[in-house]
């Protein structure tokens, strides 16, 4: 480790991969014969593997999910301010793992990997992921690490659904489930947004129907406008007001009459934008908004969220924050009702906060204390 | 395992083995410890103190933040076997609604709340003319999160409107150890009433 170490961080990280030869049986009814899984560690496994932590990522999100990957490259991965020494999943204790959902495009398998049967990029033709698929890749990847039982499987938003899914699929495998700003389903508000996000990539004429590899193109402008999208729902009318109010770019007194960038707001989402297209696949973006808007484990009883959390055996904690209108208080509360419906241990904790959706990946205080505290029972009861 | 508020111990008496428990106002979890860990009790907590539920998750409960204004709709019918209210019924915008809500989720309900008849509250406003303070009322009148104060007598007329069966009560002086007076005069000499009640 380098001397410049960062504070309280997990440091200078290296990802891994794991291969997987046996078929998987998705959900759509299609399978992949063999696929990649990209991951990150943080922490030690102890002896006993009692103390593994999966973390499960949202929508753009990836398997760095904390420290950094390199002195010159400065930002953290996305979990920093929840994962590293002395932090809520404290890797003094834990042995944290975050892997790149399958369909992802960091290195997990995925639209943009070659499909071994034509030797070209799926792109399109990748094959579309689910929730409970993608708790099956993980259910896979532990048993590749040696761990039988995760002591927490935790996450926000998307990432908290999978936690949720874990709990429900493999309730003799997680130890608690971690359930921050997620929602038992995507209400039609989300599902609508998630179209709009979809429709502005599909109709980037750079799409080509999903193949924009094979012509060495990318729907940039549908991407960016898909994220400038997202980012509007993340964050908070108030936040939004906070940070940029109707400030504008140049000190001039009168507006320019002109179409572009004015206003910081402008300014931000477009930076936001097109830095997310430098990063991330189109293709990936769009599977990634059909998980989230297919997720409602439900629907199998007829709508009745308690029947679908009846095998559940770990204890949940759940946590909202107040300003989060695209995954409200309201729809983590329907988790915690039917958790109570069940006679299932969970804690709920509704924070205040004002970064909208965004506040999941923020240092709020009694955010990370009520994890924290959380977290401090699951060590002790694995003993770390 | 900490030694329990004699209050609570009292309370705590009142709670059979492997009961169901749902305990309003649950504040920092140490009653529904006590009785997860020595009655083998399960339950909930409610509480919308943040540090009380950050306490209650240390505590190792199970802690709901929740608003009893808006009711217990999160709970179905007979739900529970006790439904404990400790030293909040004054602190709710309606004690009547909250205690109808509490008979509808809990078989029997124990609550404790302060008396205000006691007599070193009456002196206080009789002779000093002052709202009163006390060990178990130490606010001042203008931060209190007590709106609703109410007498031993008042609880039990509101308990005979209300169609609710008392099924026991005790009395505890300030010190919270033993009936002052052995009973005697409870509206005048009991600082803390302790109810057991159920539906009519």
């Amino acid at each position: 480790m380098s001397a410049t170490r960062p504070e309280h961080s997990v440091g200078w990280v290296t990802p891994a991969q794991a291969d997987f030869a046996e078929s998987l049986q998705l959900e759509c009814g299609r399978s992949l014969s063999r696929y990649t899984l990209a991951y990150e560690t943080y922490g030690t496994l102890n002896a006993e593997a009692t103390n593994a932590i999966l973390v499960c990522h949202a929508l753009s999100g990836n398997h760095h999910a904390a420290g950094y990957y390199s002195e010159d490259k400065g930002k953290p991965g996305w979990w920093e301010n929840c994962i590293g020494p002395g932090k809520p999943l404290d890797t003094n204790r834990f042995f944290v793992v975050c892997s790149n959902n399958l369909g992802g495009c960091h290195g997990s398998t995925g639209p943009t990997s070659i499909n071994p049967d034509t030797g070209e990029s799926y792109g399109a033709d990748f094959p579309m992921v689910t929730v409970r698929d993608w708790v099956r890749t993980q259910a896979r990847l532990a048993d590749y690490l040696g761990i039988q039982r995760w002591a927490a499987v935790a996450g926000g938003s998307l990432g908290g659904m999978q936690a949720m899914q874990w709990a429900i699929d493999e309730p003799d495998r997680i130890g608690h489930a971690i359930v921050i700003a997620g929602a038992a389903k995507l209400s039609a508000q989300n599902i609508a947004f998630n179209e709009v996000a979809r429709q502005a990539i599909r109709s980037d004429p750079a799409f080509h129907e999903g193949r924009y590899q094979r012509n060495g193109e990318r729907p940039r402008t549908g991407l960016m406008l898909a994220r400038m999208l997202g980012h509007i729902t993340y964050l908070s009318e108030a936040a939004m007001g906070e940070k940029f109010g109707r400030e504008r770019r140049s000190e001039a007194d009168s507006y320019g009459f002109h179409y572009d960038v004015e206003f910081e707001v402008e300014s931000y989402l477009r930076y936001q934008g097109q830095s997310f297209v430098d990063r991330f696949d189109a293709n990936t973006y769009l599977l990634m908004t059909k998980a989230l808007d297919y997720f409602d484990p439900a629907s199998a009883f007829d709508g009745d969220l308690a029947k679908a959390l009846a095998p559940v055996r770990a204890p949940f904690l759940v946590t909202a924050f107040t300003s989060d209108w695209r995954f409200p208080p309201s729809a983590s509360h329907e988790i915690v009702r039917a958790l109570l419906d069940n006679n299932k241990r969970v804690n709920y904790a509704e924070i205040r906060a004002n970064h909208g959706h965004d506040a999941f990946l923020m240092p709020v205080p009694r955010y990370l204390e009520v994890f924290s505290t959380y977290m401090n029972r699951v060590a002790n009861e694995v003993g770390v | 395992m900490d030694a329990l508020r004699p209050d609570l111990e009292m309370v705590a008496d009142w709670v059979g083995e492997g009961e169901r428990v749902l305990d309003l106002g649950c504040g920092d979890g140490s009653l529904l410890r006590y009785l997860f860990e020595s009655r083998h009790a399960t339950g909930y907590g409610l509480e919308i103190d943040p540090e009380g539920i950050t306490q209650s998750v240390a505590n190792g409960i199970n802690v709901i933040e929740s608003d009893l204004n808006e009711g217990l709709s999160d709970f179905d019918d007979s739900a529970f076997d006790k439904v404990i209210m400790t030293q909040t019924l004054q602190a709710v915008q309606r004690p009547d609604q909250l205690l109808c809500e509490m008979l509808r989720v809990g078989q029997t309900g124990i609550v404790t709340f302060p008396n205000f008849a006691h007599y070193r509250l009456r002196y206080h406003i009789a002779i000093r003319g002052r709202m009163p303070m006390s060990e178990a009322l130490s606010y001042a009148w203008y931060e209190t999160p007590n709106i609703h104060f109410c007498t031993i007598r008042d609880f039990e007329v509101l308990c005979n409107d209300l169609g609710i069966q008392i099924l026991e009560r005790r009395v505890l002086s300030h010190d919270l150890k033993r009936p002052p007076l052995g009973g005697w005069l409870p509206n005048l000499f009991g600082e803390i009433a302790l109810y057991r009640i159920c539906r009519a």
